[in-house]
């Protein structure tokens, strides 16, 4: 079985992000980026897959200009078997990366695509539930455990009333959370290693994906600032604030 | 023409608080035509629920034994039936098809939005008119305001911290639909634990007590339990607190957890990581206790008490 897991490459997680002045976007020039972390985890534990003899290849792909290869190349050195850039220009909404992705599972086949729940820029959280359904397969999301046997993939899933737990037949499209695992650390000869590995580009145009737009970003905006608050010497003046407030 | 079709959540007997807020998202629409669907194995208590609330036009149940569990790929290609083709002017077809941001919300409606071939507007945290939103990105650090194409249904999830549940007086009528899909047959439930169900529902609780890392232990969070039950509060954790094993993970308030909107919200050992601001932001009177005065939760805090939490908190319990 090969397992597809899909990288997004975002504004490092630590990055406190600045919207620009004059409200076009959010500033995005000399910025740290890394691989979305759910897709980190996401990559990580189909390598566990493999490496308990579950899976005989990982690939990884992403979707984006040339600056991409380079969450590909760390997914490499994380330990994926080989990489494709889909190369594709501007903003790439989540059903045009779910279209994409749909490509690649019908030129590869896999038994499980492998995607994060969220990317941490835009917060969609689509791709995968996207994907699952223009595949016509199950979606197992907000993953935190995965299970395979037979065929089947059973996943405690983490929702709102605490962990559901559902069994799906293969191949699915999952989604992992983050508490499904720990990521590894990359090391330097793994590094070395990943240049060699294969990294193949395709393009939008070639595999004939239909691009969908349809939500256009009118403007962006700093979040509302809270007020400043004040600091309070004892628990006394705590209760009384609070009982000024009308709130106890 | 404009409708507005929300499929509501629920657990069999009772509609949830999240779907109250998702009308309200919808009646800031402007549009007055707002159907609301129940799914269940039997709607009608639901249904009735639904039937009461202000606003609600129609209430429309579709019941079937398949829908004793919400799974995705039973239900995206059900609502996709019953949003009908908006296009066809017959006046069958729906303008915009809402679901609450809860993660049913957000396991379902995105699965349906692709059968219907369109990109779904994620966490509407405000509305401007029937097409134009604005929605949190970059873990609530930055809004954008999205314009739908005219051309194109509106699919959206209704961030529920940012809308009051609408309130009753409403007596739509309710009508009975038949179940237009089939089971897929390759996803299957098996099985839900649920966490401690005392206390209120942190996700619509008014009083919410979090604790962090700080609390040491699960025994240290005794404290945060013990002032919540007095406060008649909720309880919430920092993912710290979560992954150090102190309390299961559906406390957890950020990003990645639960965004809540409490009207008063105690951060207690919490040094306040952008991801967990992001799921704050929004509450009424924020109240940090920390030992470290710079720590950033400060910065948000309405009334913030530095300090040892440890002899702090049952103070503070004990003069309440």
């Amino acid at each position: 079985m090969k397992i597809l897991v899909t990288l997004k490459r975002v504004v490092d997680y630590n990055v406190r992000v600045r919207v620009k002045s004059d409200g076009s976007g959010v500033e995005t020039d000399g910025v740290k980026m890394s691989i979305n972390p759910f897709d980190e985890i996401a990559l990580e534990e189909a390598l566990r897959i493999k490496e308990r003899g579950e899976a005989e290849e990982v690939i990884v792909a992403s979707i984006g200009g040339d600056e991409v290869q380079q969450q590909l190349r760390t997914g490499l050195a994380m330990g994926a078997d080989r990489a494709i850039q889909v190369s594709a220009d501007g903003d790439v909404q989540p059903l045009t990366a779910a279209r994409t992705f749909l490509k690649l599972v019908e030129k590869e086949e896999p038994g499980i695509v492998f995607l994060g729940k969220q990317a941490i820029d835009d917060d969609a959280n689509q791709t995968g539930q996207m994907l699952a359904a223009l595949w016509d397969r199950p979606q197992a999301t907000f993953a935190s455990r995965v299970e395979l046997a037979d065929g089947k993939a059973t996943v405690a899933r983490e929702v709102d009333a605490g962990l559901e737990t559902i069994e799906v037949d293969l191949p699915a499209v999952l989604t992992s959370d983050l508490r499904l695992n720990e990521p590894r650390f990359v090391k330097l000869p793994e590094i070395m290693k990943a240049k060699r590995k294969p990294l193949d580009t395709l393009s939008l145009e070639e595999l004939d994906v239909e691009r969908a737009g349809g939500i256009e970003a009118v403007s962006y905006e700093p979040p509302p600032k809270r007020g400043g608050g004040k600091k309070v010497e004892s628990v006394d003046e705590l209760v009384s604030e609070l009982k000024a407030k009308g709130l106890l | 023409m404009s409708r507005i079709l929300i499929i509501a959540e629920h657990d069999g007997e009772t509609l949830s608080a999240a779907t109250a807020k998702t009308l309200t998202g919808a009646r800031d629409m402007g549009i007055d035509d707002i159907d609301v669907a129940v799914f269940a194995v039997d709607p009608s208590g639901v249904a009735e629920q639904a039937a009461k609330l202000e606003g609600v036009t129609r209430v429309l149940t579709i019941g079937h034994a398949d829908f004793e569990h919400f799974l995705a790929a039973r239900l995206a290609p059900e609502i996709k039936a019953l949003a009908g083709d908006p296009g066809s002017g017959s006046g069958a077809g729906y303008s915009h098809i809402l679901m609450p941001s809860t993660t049913y919300g957000k396991d379902v409606l995105p699965r349906a939005a692709a059968l219907i071939g369109v990109n779904q507007v994620s966490d509407i945290q405000e509305v401007i008119d029937e097409r134009t939103f604005k929605r949190p990105i970059y873990a609530s650090n930055a809004v954008v305001t999205v314009k739908v194409a005219d051309d194109q249904p509106v699919v959206a999830t209704i961030r529920t911290a940012s809308f009051a549940a609408a309130g009753e007086g409403g007596s739509a009528e309710i009508e009975s639909r038949e179940s237009q899909a089939e089971d897929p047959g390759h996803t299957r439930f098996v099985s839900v634990e649920g966490g401690e169900g005392e206390g209120p529902d942190l996700a619509t609780a008014s009083v919410v007590v979090s604790g962090g890392r700080a609390m040491g232990s699960s025994e240290g969070f005794d404290i945060i339990y013990s002032l919540a039950k007095k406060l008649n509060a909720a309880v919430g954790a920092s993912r710290a607190a979560v992954d150090a094993g102190y309390v299961p993970n559906e406390l957890q308030v950020g990003q990645t957890g639960k965004i809540i909107a409490p009207e008063l919200y105690f951060a207690i050992g919490i040094s306040g990581a952008i991801q967990h601001l992001t799921g704050i932001k929004d509450a009424g009177t924020i109240v940090a206790i920390n030992k470290d005065p710079e720590a950033p939760i400060f910065e948000v805090a309405d009334l913030g008490l530095v300090g040892d939490l440890f002899e702090l908190v049952p103070e503070l319990e004990g003069k309440l």
